[in-house]
């Protein structure tokens, strides 16, 4: 009896062991469950922090899902604001909640946002057999009957991937947004089967969500809300060349606690360049889907509350904020 | 012959002597990290993530090692649902109600191997279609809009009345408790919060496992507190384990039957392995009748909601490998590891990376018999960790509870709210109300709700969309039938059981 008492505290001390470890220098905490994009950032990262040598032990990843990352976010302002070796992923949905004060009082000084290095082009996807061919059939078709047309998307209604199709049709002078439909699922590939299966006549996500369908040709993309076409999908049109002046990146990026130094502060930065810069960070961009979008150090700051200023303006137009 | 090339290509990355050690240490840690209360399949494979990237593992051993663990969990369940009436995770939740009145008659070795068996064979036809119809299967997801998942959750809460037959009342009390706590959380269709109290930590909603370790293991603390250990659950004794091949050849129909509804709850994405234990249970109790004595501890109870889990652990690799949709929060985790390896599912998969498919799959293969090695003639390897004396026993699966509801989510918010559950389910278990159908509100309500007001959001709130397709009309007749057909039939049977402990 007292053989296997020692085994049942041998294999709960290793499994508490592997739970709750903190042998680890540095900690990227992804504000969301494991599966997500901030979990990708989070490990992708980490992971090539240490493999080409910015780092010298394995980043360890803490997941800690709530509020939409304002767990997460609270919980680096509160308690660990000094903390140099921490970074936390982020993306545009961490912005879009801050402008639409989902997490509580937050507001976005509270922490430093070091940079982003890659984005996830906004994409607005339809049925293979969908009746619309350009972007400009579609917004005609909404224009005539708003509800002729529901979305899918992978965020809440609110989130980034409900207002992308709002800011195209704003910019096709459509100002009835609140009549536009637009369920939230779980996750862009949800989505996307949604639309597939006929129950909404479009998606709206993100291009690293609909890189499978596109190739297997079950979903047409009416367009990418880039600057330029996204390398390696250069057939898929821009809205802007369109005729739709709309840029909607999914951004990935980190921030980190504000209470640190300035040469701490650097020091991210430098990293996040290197990640950035590095051969695996593009061959794990080329195969997620994501295009270059590097905006890292002080730029970055400044970017970050000019989106925050434009989201506050939409949301409150369809009611999210008051 | 192309499946015999395409597992000809699997078994060659699968069999060599690395990945096969991965698989046997996979299996084993999964089978205990099953078996303890808290750590389920889900954060269980999330622990072991930073492993097999500081042991540089590939993507075919990466997967191999981490599959083996959501297969050996599934196993693992079950254990601590039979001896302790304490779930391991939240789909061998229904294992509990006949499991554990089997291991109180004495037969707890017979309820081990029915249902290792029974997962064994759930898990194996769940493999083998995943090998052979995947790319075909998946096309279900695109028949299933708001309004047919909606009567997919009707279904599943008009069979809950039947599940306590004792009261049925207490039944739907329970299943409204557990719904009303499915509403706390963000509203997905307004983006505003709702009964947080502007507290961050309810925004998401009440985790579920925080909900199960509290109502099950906490208030078993409780219980066992009061009575000084007198008349807790913990302590059944587990003699000489055999093999009861009357009642495997008795169960095979049962098995086969929940191996298939539950592989295709597993494909469907959002309902998962709990639904599917869940509708295997019920479905197998309604075709038995009032003299199956379902509850009271019969061998047909502990195998179908294993099979069907097992089958559904299976199905949910279907909509994850081609359409990158997880239907469960592992295969979430699953995901995301497979995408931090670089590789995307989606419907290219099966083209693309022939290698990581047929060696995953010809690993689930090995890995399962490597599970029913470790789960039938070894299971007291693993009985033993919980056969230690109750004083001992409980604090130890106590602290293991709390060390897994903290690494949900890092905060000690949901160590409160899992004791504020277990005093719930103490107070529930003073008063004769169940609390699974609580656990069943909680996990399927979300989806419910969300599914229904889709369907009204797309409709333009015309109620009769929910009707309008035919997979739809039929999930809602299957639906008022089983829950008016029990109340009918009760008149011409025999009175009801009173069998809750």
């Amino acid at each position: 009896m007292k053989f296997t008492f020692l085994k049942a505290l041998g294999t709960s001390a290793a499994i508490s062991l592997m739970a709750a470890s903190s042998a680890w220098s540095t900690e990227c905490i992804a504000p969301a469950n494991p599966g997500g994009g901030w979990d990708f950032t989070c490990r992708q990262i980490g992971k090539i922090l240490f493999d080409i040598g910015q780092v010298d032990a394995p980043v360890q990843v803490t997941n800690m899902a709530g509020a939409g990352g304002g767990l997460a976010f609270s919980t680096v302002v509160a308690e660990r604001n000094t903390d140099a070796d921490l970074i936390v992923a982020a993306s545009s949905a961490t912005t879009t909640r801050l402008a639409q004060k989902a997490f509580g009082d937050a507001t976005a000084d509270q922490v430093r946002f070091v940079g982003a290095i890659g984005g996830d082009p906004g994409v607005i996807v339809v049925a293979k057999d969908s009746p619309f061919q350009t972007l400009g059939d579609m917004v005609e078709a909404i224009k005539a009957d708003p509800a002729s047309v529901a979305f899918a998307g992978g965020s809440a209604a609110g989130g980034f991937d409900h207002m992308k199709p709002l800011m195209v049709l704003k910019a096709a002078g459509f100002d009835d947004i609140t009549a536009v439909k637009y369920i939230g699922v779980d996750g862009g590939a949800d989505a996307i089967t949604q639309t597939v299966g006929g129950f909404t006549q479009a998606m709206t996500g993100d291009m690293s969500e609909i890189v499978g369908f596109i190739k297997s040709g079950e979903v047409r993309a009416l367009a990418v809300l880039t600057e330029e076409r996204v390398p390696g999908f250069e057939d898929i049109p821009t809205a802007k060349e369109q005729g739709f002046d709309v840029v909607a990146v999914n951004w990935r990026g980190l921030y980190v606690p504000g209470g640190i130094s300035d040469a701490d502060f650097q020091k991210w930065a430098d990293r996040l360049q290197a990640v950035a810069d590095s051969a695996e960070w593009k061959e794990a961009m080329a195969a997620n889907g994501l295009a270059p979008f590097t905006k890292v150090g002080g730029d970055f700051q400044s970017w970050i509350d000019e989106v925050i200023a434009q989201t506050e303006d939409l949301s409150r137009e369809i009611g999210v904020i008051q | 012959m192309d499946l015999f090339s395409n597992l000809a290509l699997g078994f060659g990355v699968a069999l060599s002597p690395m990945t096969l050690f991965l698989a046997v240490v996979g299996c084993f840690l999964g089978t205990i990290i099953g078996a303890l209360p808290g750590l389920g399949p889900s954060n269980g494979v999330a622990i072991l993530i930073p492993i097999t990237f500081s042991l540089g593992l590939d993507a075919t051993a990466a997967l191999v090692l981490l599959t083996s663990v959501y297969y050996g969990a599934m196993y693992g369940g079950r254990i601590s649902s039979i001896l302790l009436n304490i779930p391991g995770d939240e789909p061998a939740m229904m294992t509990t109600l006949d499991g554990y009145p089997m291991a109180k008659n004495g037969r707890a070795g017979d309820a081990l191997v029915i249902s290792g068996v029974a997962s064994f064979v759930g898990a194996l036809l769940a493999t083998l279609a995943l090998a052979l119809v995947a790319p075909y299967l998946a096309r279900i997801a695109y028949k299933f809009g708001p309004a047919e998942y909606f009567a997919l959750y009707a279904l599943a809460f008009a069979t809950l009345g039947g599940m306590a037959s004792n009261n049925q009342a207490k039944a739907a009390l329970a299943s409204f408790i557990g719904l009303a706590i499915a509403l706390i959380g963000l509203d997905n269709n307004s983006g505003f919060t709702r009964f947080t109290g502007g507290n961050l930590h309810l925004s998401d909603g009440v985790d579920f496992l925080v909900a199960i370790v509290g109502l099950f293991a906490v208030s078993e603390v409780f219980v066992f507190i009061e009575t000084h250990g007198k008349s807790s659950a913990v302590g059944v004794t587990l003699g000489k384990v055999t093999v009861p091949w009357k009642d495997l050849w008795e169960t095979r129909w049962t098995m086969l039957r929940s191996s298939a509804v539950g592989f295709v709850a597993g494909i469907l994405p959002g309902a998962g392995a709990s639904l599917g234990s869940f509708m295997t249970y019920m479905m197998e109790k309604g075709i038995a009748g009032e003299k199956g004595g379902f509850g009271t501890g019969v061998a047909k109870g502990v195998a179908a909601p294993e099979a069907g889990n097992n089958a559904a652990a299976g199905g949910a690799l279907v909509p994850m490998l081609t359409l990158g949709v997880p239907g469960s929060g592992t295969t979430a985790v699953l995901l995301a590891v497979l995408m931090t390896l670089n590789i995307t599912p989606g419907p290219t998969l099966f083209t693309d990376r022939p290698d990581v498919v047929w060696g995953l799959i010809a690993s689930l293969l090995i890995a399962n018999f490597v599970l029913l090695a470790m789960n039938v003639p070894m299971v007291k390897v693993f009985v033993k960790i919980l056969m230690v004396p109750p004083a001992i026993l409980l604090p130890g699966v106590t602290m293991i509870s709390f060390v897994g509801i903290y690494s949900l989510s890092g905060s000690y918010f949901d160590l409160v709210l899992m004791i504020a559950f277990g005093v719930m389910g103490y107070a529930f278990r003073k008063m004769d109300i169940p609390t699974v159908p609580v656990i069943l509100g909680i996990l399927l309500g979300y989806q419910m709700e969300n599914n229904l007001r889709h369907a009204m959001t797309l409709s333009g709130g015309e109620w009769t969309y929910l009707f309008s397709s035919p997979i739809a009309s039929v999930l809602w007749v299957a639906a008022i039938l089983g829950f008016f057909a029990p109340i009918f039939l009760r008149r011409f049977l025999k009175k009801p059981q009173l069998t809750e402990d």
